[in-house]
């Protein structure tokens, strides 16, 4: 998907950290579910959420960025994502605006950023007075860890 | 006409039917507006209906839809612009389209009504003419205007006199002549004809226009020749009418009360339906607590029409199982020819219905049964001679509904499955693994199962059909896929039968539904045997150990125990108030699952997890609860397969069988351990308790040593020193004891090391000559002593017996 396809962006918040998804590939954004623990499975992981009728995983954002665990003042908030897996929920601290952005003001990624952000984000729009970090759901997404180690090694 | 034939040409109707309706509609909206996607696609119908006509032998309909087909193309390509007059040929060339295919669906014949007028008028549009320099179509039936039309005209309408006047042929031959200009199409023409022969020759007879001999009808040439058939023509269509007709409202009418329907919208009222299933169960649950009769009737009646609209919905994704076994005859025709035998196919309860995907799902397996019961099971007749069997031999499919599921059985009276056979080749392949020999350790049932395995196959010959060794495993893995199972039967001379056992339907399925570490979990009730829960006061000791691994004494059996916990990958918790263990079937094991709490049954609704969950092995999906929240259900197979259990590879055999399964020898457990570097075994009926004590536990008395165990003192047997086997236990380390029961008294048996428990038939008679010994036997590869522990107890503790009234 090109940036260009609908030059509008959901935005969130993971504490300062100001983000952003394609508005298309968003299918709606709703209050924190009750979830049901998954066992077996990475931490990134959050759980199941029924969502009228249709379970949803849901992945926590900030642990796929590796950023500290959300103190509990508050509930996070489900950002329902479809991509080609069907659709997937991730847990943001806090919804932004649907924004508008110019394509001149798009960046690509700067060569100094490393580590999960440079597998994650897409690129940065220079807005007024702060940064947007556009992710990459696909890749966000993509997450080859699960796997059932503890029934592996309950075995041997 | 085969069955076979019938339900093709059954979906050609039917398809047919709905794109004619759509063509009409289509052919309107091109004359008002040109459009060439529309075009293209009622190009597409035309060209489909042409495609499949051909293949079916309706030649009368291909030769119409090829001219149609002609003339489309040129409009799609432009060459020629879409006229009204087009549009109005076009049109009636759907109308006589669809009267043949009337006409099909009536008697399987496309009719007798001439379409050589309409034909004429596309090929002569085609060429780019207009129809109003073409004579009027009223002047069609003038014998000359035939004439001239006749080097054009397909054969079919200038044979069908051949076919009234058949004793004719020479003369029909001269007739016929100038349809010789179509002859690739001849071939397909005389089988139509040779068919409609046979129902004009009946009517023909009292004819009396037959009657002028081939001489008249020579003179006559041409001309009197149409009119010759006229008459008969008019025979025929008259005579077989009323019925004609009936049968053609009635099929029409029939196709008119069923359609079509995506099965996605299926797909989503199932899933509304299991919405509504979830729904009823909260307001039931609610209703209930509520102490209002008129709410509660309201909601039973709820409850009444939920179940029964669900049954309803479940019924739309019902298809008999005929739809797959159909192809079976040709399958089976096809390859008695292959390999020279002779078989018939036999069908009972061919309309057993069966949920669509199921349906899918077994097609393969199902095929794969029958290629083999004819390649593998029936012998050539010259064998079924000989033995005195008829040549002929007989595979049977058997379909029936059992307990809530659809059993499947597929069953040949060939030469069977001989289980010596299958004992030499799994020991030349080395399947037997590591745990058990081939010898006589497997009943002759579990031994044919073996067939199922991968890598396994006994053909001496590998032919193109079967033999391979690839498929029973995939057979398998296919039905297990949906939550069936599969098993065979065979004796050798009379015959093999596989049964195969699927459930109904995979949407909605019953389920317990239980709970560890704070979160529910539903267990499908087809992998449930019984629950069991150990009270008292100490309900963890219950659970013995062998060797660090669980186990739990379930009847004289020795259930593996498997904590959910730790399956999970954490800790299992000390429960003193209680353990609950649900009894699960995984293949052909049974185990154990310790849960928290178990909660009830419920009808859940199988909900697929999202594709990152997938690679986990212990969930089989997920279900939505009455309060709305998510449970995931446990893959009782996966989890089985993860902790190494029952893993398809190497199967461990002989457990968790029962009754009529044990048909060789006297099934015995024993227990197996160490002296020093023997290896002995112990009966496992003898033994009460495994048990572990420290050295300084052991306590010195003028009988012996001896420890206190359960408020009372019990005397402790070395085994080492009875028998005079070198022990290689250290002072230090902690004791191994067996706990046997004499009479009231525990006594604890000592030895170096507990390794396994082995179930396998042993013929147990006092041979063995040795002290303590009962007797000898060969378990996992090694010749064992088998202790005899009532011998050894009176030798070393005397007392024991003697205090025992007589």
């Amino acid at each position: 998907m090109s940036t260009n396809d609908d030059p509008r962006f959901c935005t969130f918040y993971l504490g300062d950290l100001y983000l952003g998804v394609p508005v298309t590939s968003v299918q709606e954004v709703i209050r924190a579910q009750e979830r049901t623990k998954i066992p077996l499975v990475s931490p990134v992981i959050h759980g199941l959420i029924n969502l009228r009728g249709e379970i949803v995983t849901t992945v926590d954002l900030r642990h796929r960025l590796e950023l500290e665990p959300r103190t509990d003042d508050h509930d996070p908030i489900n950002v329902v994502v479809r991509n080609h897996d069907g659709v997937v929920s991730l847990l943001v601290d806090e919804i932004g605006d649907v924004f508008d952005v110019a394509d001149e003001d798009f960046d690509p990624l700067p060569p100094t950023l490393t580590g999960v952000y440079r597998d994650f984000v897409r690129g940065i729009y220079k807005l007024e007075g702060q940064l947007l970090l556009i992710l990459d759901t696909d890749r966000l997404l993509d997450l080859p860890q699960i796997t059932d180690e503890p029934i592996e090694s309950l075995a041997s | 006409m085969s069955e076979e034939l019938d339900e093709v040409m059954v979906e050609f109707i039917t398809e047919s039917y709905e794109s004619l309706d759509e063509l009409d509609r289509q052919l309107v909206t091109l004359e008002q507006e040109s459009n060439p996607d529309s075009l293209a696609s009622i190009f597409r119908a035309i060209h489909t209906i042409k495609g499949t006509s051909g293949f079916l032998g309706l030649s009368k309909l291909e030769a119409l839809t090829h001219v149609g087909e002609n003339l489309l193309s040129k409009l799609r390509d432009g060459l020629l612009d879409v006229t009204q007059e087009i549009t109005t040929s076009l049109l009636q060339m759907v109308d006589a389209v669809r009267e043949i295919i009337e006409h099909v669906e009536a008697d399987g014949e496309e009719g007798d009504t001439s379409n050589e007028v309409l034909l004429d008028e596309l090929s002569r549009l085609e060429r780019g003419e207009t129809l109003a320099a073409a004579p009027s179509p009223e002047a069609a039936p003038v014998p000359t205007e035939v004439a001239d039309a006749t080097p054009e005209t397909p054969a079919a309408e200038v044979i069908e006199p051949a076919a009234v006047v058949e004793p004719e042929a020479a003369v029909v031959a001269e007739v016929v002549e100038p349809a010789a200009v179509v002859e690739p199409e001849a071939a397909v023409v005389a089988e139509v004809v040779e068919s409609e022969a046979a129902l004009v020759a009946e009517v023909v007879e009292p004819a009396p226009v037959v009657e002028p001999e081939g001489a008249v009808v020579a003179e006559v040439e041409v001309e009197p020749a149409a009119e010759v058939v006229e008459p008969v023509a008019e025979v025929v269509d008259d005579t077989p009418k009323p019925e004609k007709a009936a049968a053609s409202t009635e099929d029409r009418h029939a196709s008119a009360e069923s359609i079509r329907v995506d099965v996605g919208l299926l797909d989503d009222l199932m899933n509304l339906v299991g919405e509504l299933v979830l729904a009823r169960n909260q307001i039931l649950q609610y209703s209930v607590e509520q102490h209002d009769t008129t709410f509660f009737a309201t909601t039973q009646r709820l409850n009444l029409i939920t179940t029964e609209l669900q049954e309803g919905v479940m019924r739309t994704r019902m298809q008999p199982i005929e739809n797959v076994w159909n192809k079976f005859p040709r399958v089976v025709r096809d390859l008695t020819m292959a390999c020279g035998k002779q078989a018939r196919l036999e069908m009972e309860g061919k309309h057993t219905e069966l949920d669509k995907t199921l349906l899918e799902a077994i097609k393969d397996p199902l095929t794969h049964l029958v290629r083999n019961s004819v390649d593998h099971g029936l012998e050539s007749p010259e064998q079924r001679l000989a033995k005195g069997k008829p040549a002929e031999g007989i595979v049977r499919l058997r379909a029936y509904h059992e307990g809530g599921q659809v059993i499947i059985e597929i069953s040949d009276d060939g030469g069977g499955i001989d289980p010596a056979v299958i004992r030499a080749k799994a020991t030349e392949k080395g399947l037997f693994g590591r745990r058990s020999d081939e010898n006589g350790n497997l009943s002759d049932r579990e031994v044919l199962n073996m067939i199922f395995m991968p890598g396994f196959s006994t053909a001496a010959q590998v032919t193109n059909i079967s033999g391979r060794g690839v498929g029973m495993d995939v057979v398998r893995t296919n039905i297990e896929a949906i939550g069936g199972s599969v098993d065979v039967q065979s004796e050798v001379g009379v015959g093999t039968v596989f049964k195969i056992k699927i459930p109904l339907t995979l949407a909605i399925i019953p389920a317990l539904v239980v709970t560890c570490e704070g979160e529910r979990f539903a267990i499908p009730q087809v992998s449930l045997r019984e629950l069991v829960r150990i009270d008292g006061h100490d309900p963890q000791s219950a659970i013995e150990y062998v060797q660090g691994a669980p186990v739990y004494r379930l009847r004289g059996r020795l259930l593996p125990i498997v904590y959910l916990h730790e399956v999970f990958g954490n800790e299992a918790p000390d429960n003193a108030d209680g353990v609950n263990i649900v009894v699960v079937q995984a293949d052909d094991r049974e185990f154990g699952l310790v849960v928290d709490e178990i909660s009830d049954t419920a009808e859940i609704v199988v909900k697929p997890l999202g594709r990152i969950l997938k690679q986990v092995s212990a969930f089989a999906g997920a279900t939505i609860m009455g309060d709305g929240k998510v449970a995931l259900i446990l893959d009782v197979l996966g989890i089985a397969e993860s902790i190494g259990m029952g893993s398809s590879g190497e199967r461990q055999y002989g457990a968790g069988e029962s009754g009529d399964d044990m048909l060789d020898g006297t099934i015995h457990r024993m227990l197996m351990f160490r002296l020093g570097t023997q290896r002995l075994a112990l009966l496992l009926e003898m033994v009460a308790r495994l048990e572990e004590f420290t050295p300084d536990q052991v306590e010195l008395t003028g009988a012996g040593r001896v420890v206190q165990y359960r408020d009372e003192i019990m005397p402790l047997v070395f085994v080492s020193e009875e028998l005079g086997i070198a022990s290689s236990r250290t002072e230090a380390e902690p004791l191994q004891v067996v706990v046997c029961m004499q009479g009231e008294r525990s006594v604890g048996v000592v030895v170096d090391d507990i390794y396994d428990i082995v179930e396998q038939s042993v013929d147990i008679a006092p041979t063995s000559t040795a002290h303590g010994v009962l007797c000898s036997a060969v378990i996992q590869d090694r010749v064992i002593d088998i202790l005899d522990v009532e011998s050894v107890l009176r030798s070393a503790v005397p007392a024991l017996f003697q205090e025992v009234p007589a």
